[in-house]
C-alpha cells in the first residue's frame, strides 16, 4: 500500500486528490492536508466582492466530500518536508501542524511515497506597505472572507455616490511584479458594471492600476486576436473595453504605497505619481507558502527544493536565459521534482522558468512587469496529470511520469462577466492557446489564432455562470463529476 | 461634465475604437448570444481536446 499526501486541498490538490483515489480505489492511501476547513471556487469570489453572491454559494465543506471518496482529509498546513526522512530511517516524510480537527498548533510528522505540493499562493500583502485588508488601507477579493470584506466597503461607495458625492475607485496590482491581473480586471468590469447599472456613473472616476506595461497584456505577453478581418492585440482590444466605460487606465506601475487616500506608485518612465483615491482593491504580489526542506541530518535543504521565492523546482529550464532566448521548451512537463523523483508541485505552487511578458525596469531600476499567472485550467489539468503519472508509477513500479501539462502546449479561458441577471449581464471572454507562446509551433504570433479569441457579450456570462455550478458540481464529487473537463 | 472627468488619466481612449450601437445591440441580443453560446462552447472544447493531448 502506497501513501500519496497532497498539501493543499484547493483547485489543484482537490482535483489531483479526487482522480488518485478514482484510480487507485481503496488498495492505496491518499491524504489531503489543507489548512482549510471550506473548499472554495476562487473565480466566484469577484461576485462576492460585488454582492451578487454570499460566501456560502462559492464554498462547501471538505470533510463529508473526502468522507464519501476515502481520501484521508488532515486540516493542518504543511511546515517542512524530509525527502530523505531522519537519522537512518529514510522514509520520507511532512511535518504538519494542525489548523482545526481539534488538534489546532499540534505538530505530526506524516510519511508518504508520493508528495504532490498544491500549496497555492501566498499572499504577500507586506510587500507593499499599506495594501491589503488586513493592516493596510485597500481591500482584496483573493479570498471569499476579503471578497465579503470589499463588497461591505463598496456598499460605503455606492452610499457615498448615492449622496450625491464625487469618489475614485482605483482597482489593480498593487506590486511591480503582481500576476493574477485578469481577477483584477474582472473585478473592475463588475464594479463599473454595478454603478453604472445603478445610475451612478456620472459620480464615479473608476481607474486601473497595473504594472502591464500595455493593457491586454495579462502577464502573458498580450495576444494577437482575429477581428473585424484585422489581427489585432489585445491591447487595442482591452483599451476599446476601457473607453467604451471611460476607465481610466495607468499601465507599467509599481505601487510603493498606500496611504489612507492616497496611492503612490513608480511608473516605467521612472516617474513617482500619486493618485486619491475613496476605493482600493488591490491584489497582492505573490510567492510560495514558505514552506522547508530538511535533510536526514536536520540541515536546511529548502534551496534544493524551492526557489528564493518559495516556489518548488521542477523539470524546467532553470538557467536564467535571456529574455530573447526565451522558449516554450523551457517550460516543465512533468512537473516532477529533478531531485526526488516522487515528489511534485502543481498549480501555482512549482516555480516557472521566467515570466511569460517582457521583464521590463523602470528607468530607476525597479523591476515592474508581470509575473506568470498560472490559472484555474491549467492547474486542475497539471493536479490531473500528475495524479495519473503517479497512478502509473504506482502500477509499473518505476520513477518516469508518463503525464504532462505544460504552459506551453495547454490553452487558458478567462471570462470576466458582469450582473447576476441571465438577460443583462455581460461578459470579456477570452481564450487563449497555449498560454505560453510557442514560437517554435506558431512562427508569427506564438499561439493559435483560431483558439485564442476574445469577445463581448452576454453568451459569456451564461458560460461563466455554467462553470461556476459544473466546476463545484465537480469538486463536490456529485455523479459523473471525473466527465467535467477541468 | 463633472469635474471628476476632466481629471481622468483618460485622453488615451481618443484613439482606442468604440463600438457602434449595432455591435452594442448585438453584445445583447438574446438570439444572436444563443448562437454565440454554441460557437464559444465549440471553441473552449477544441481548446480543452487540445490541451489534454
Ligand atoms: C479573485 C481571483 C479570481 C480568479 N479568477 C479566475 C478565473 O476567472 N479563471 C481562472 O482560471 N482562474 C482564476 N483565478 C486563479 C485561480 O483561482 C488559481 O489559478 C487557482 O486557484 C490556483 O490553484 P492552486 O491549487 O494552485 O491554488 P489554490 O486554489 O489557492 O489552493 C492552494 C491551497 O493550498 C492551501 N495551503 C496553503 N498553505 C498550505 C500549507 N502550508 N500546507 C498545506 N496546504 C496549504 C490553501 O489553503 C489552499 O487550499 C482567480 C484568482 C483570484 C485570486
Amino acid at each position: 500500500m502506497k501513501t500519496i499526501a497532497v498539501l493543499g486541498g484547493g483547485v489543484s490538490g482537490h482535483t489531483a486528490a479526487q482522480f488518485l483515489k478514482r484510480k487507485l480505489g481503496k488498495n492505496h492511501r491518499v491524504i489531503v492536508v489543507t489548512p482549510n476547513a471550506k473548499w472554495n471556487w476562487i473565480p466566484s469570489n469577484i461576485w462576492v466582492g460585488i454582492g451578487e453572491m454570499k460566501k456560502e454559494d462559492v464554498t462547501f465543506e471538505l470533510a463529508p466530500v473526502y468522507k464519501k471518496m476515502n481520501i484521508e482529509y488532515l486540516q493542518a498546513k504543511a511546515v517542512s518536508i524530509h525527502p530523505n526522512g531522519q537519522d537512518k530511517d529514510n522514509s520520507p516524510y511532512v511535518k504538519i501542524e494542525y489548523t482545526g480537527q481539534g488538534k489546532v498548533g499540534q505538530q505530526e510528522e506524516l510519511k508518504y511515497d508520493y508528495l504532490i505540493n498544491a500549496t497555492g499562493p501566498k499572499l504577500n500583502f507586506h510587500k507593499t506597505e499599506g495594501i491589503g485588508p488586513e493592516h493596510g488601507n485597500t481591500v482584496s477579493v483573493c479570498t471569499y472572507d476579503h471578497a465579503e470584506h470589499a463588497f461591505k466597503e463598496f456598499n460605503g461607495i455606492i452610499e457615498k455616490l448615492r449622496r450625491g458625492e464625487e469618489a475614485t475607485i482605483v482597482i489593480g496590482t498593487g506590486h511591480g511584479t503582481c500576476t493574477c491581473q485578469g481577477a483584477a480586471f474582472e473585478y473592475l468590469m463588475n464594479i463599473d458594471h454595478k454603478i453604472t447599472s445603478l445610475g451612478l456613473k456620472d459620480k464615479a472616476n473608476i481607474i486601473y492600476i497595473t504594472n502591464e506595461a500595455r493593457l491586454g497584456d495579462f502577464g502573458v505577453g498580450g495576444m494577437h486576436l482575429k477581428k473585424g478581418g484585422y489581427i489585432t492585440h489585445s491591447k487595442v482590444f482591452a483599451e476599446s473595453l476601457f473607453a467604451e466605460r471611460e476607465i481610466g487606465w495607468i499601465t507599467g506601475a509599481h505601487v510603493e504605497k498606500v496611504e489612507k487616500g492616497t496611492i503612490h506608485f513608480e511608473q516605467l518612465d521612472g516617474q513617482k505619481r500619486s493618485i486619491n483615491y475613496d476605493f482600493g482593491m488591490l491584489i497582492p504580489p505573490f510567492s510560495g507558502v514558505g514552506i522547508t526542506a530538511v535533510d536526514n541530518d536536520g540541515s536546511d535543504i529548502t534551496e534544493k527544493l524551492f526557489k528564493p521565492n518559495g516556489f518548488m523546482i521542477v523539470d524546467a529550464d532553470y538557467t536564467g536565459k535571456e529574455y530573447k532566448d526565451w522558449s516554450a521548451k523551457d517550460w516543465p512537463q512533468t512537473l516532477q521534482n529533478p531531485e526526488w523523483s516522487n515528489i511534485f508541485a502543481v498549480g501555482i505552487a512549482f516555480a516557472p522558468p521566467h515570466a511569460i511578458s517582457e521583464p521590463r525596469k523602470s528607468v530607476n531600476g525597479t523591476p515592474i512587469a508581470p509575473t506568470p499567472p498560472r490559472t484555474g485550467m491549467p492547474s486542475a489539468m497539471m493536479g490531473k496529470a500528475v495524479a495519473l503519472s503517479i497512478c502509473d508509477m504506482i502500477k509499473n513500479n518505476n520513477t518516469t511520469p508518463r503525464h504532462t501539462a505544460c504552459m506551453s502546449e495547454m490553452g487558458a479561458a478567462c471570462v470576466a462577466s458582469t450582473g447576476s441577471n441571465l438577460i443583462n449581464g455581460s461578459a470579456v471572454s477570452m481564450t487563449m492557446f497555449p498560454i505560453v507562446q510557442n514560437f517554435e509551433k506558431y512562427p508569427e504570433h506564438g499561439r493559435s489564432l483560431s483558439l485564442t479569441f476574445g469577445e463581448v457579450g452576454l453568451a459569456g456570462h451564461w458560460i461563466k455562470t455554467l462553470l461556476h455550478y459544473l466546476f463545484i458540481y465537480k469538486a463536490k464529487a456529485k455523479p459523473l463529476w471525473w466527465l467535467i473537463p477541468e | 461634465m463633472s469635474l471628476i472627468r476632466k481629471e481622468r488619466p483618460y485622453e488615451k481612449a481618443e484613439f482606442a475604437p468604440k463600438p457602434t450601437w449595432i455591435v452594442r445591440f448585438l453584445r445583447q441580443n438574446v438570439l444572436f448570444q444563443f448562437y454565440r453560446f454554441i460557437m464559444i462552447n465549440i471553441k473552449m472544447i477544441k481548446l480543452i481536446f487540445k490541451s489534454h493531448k
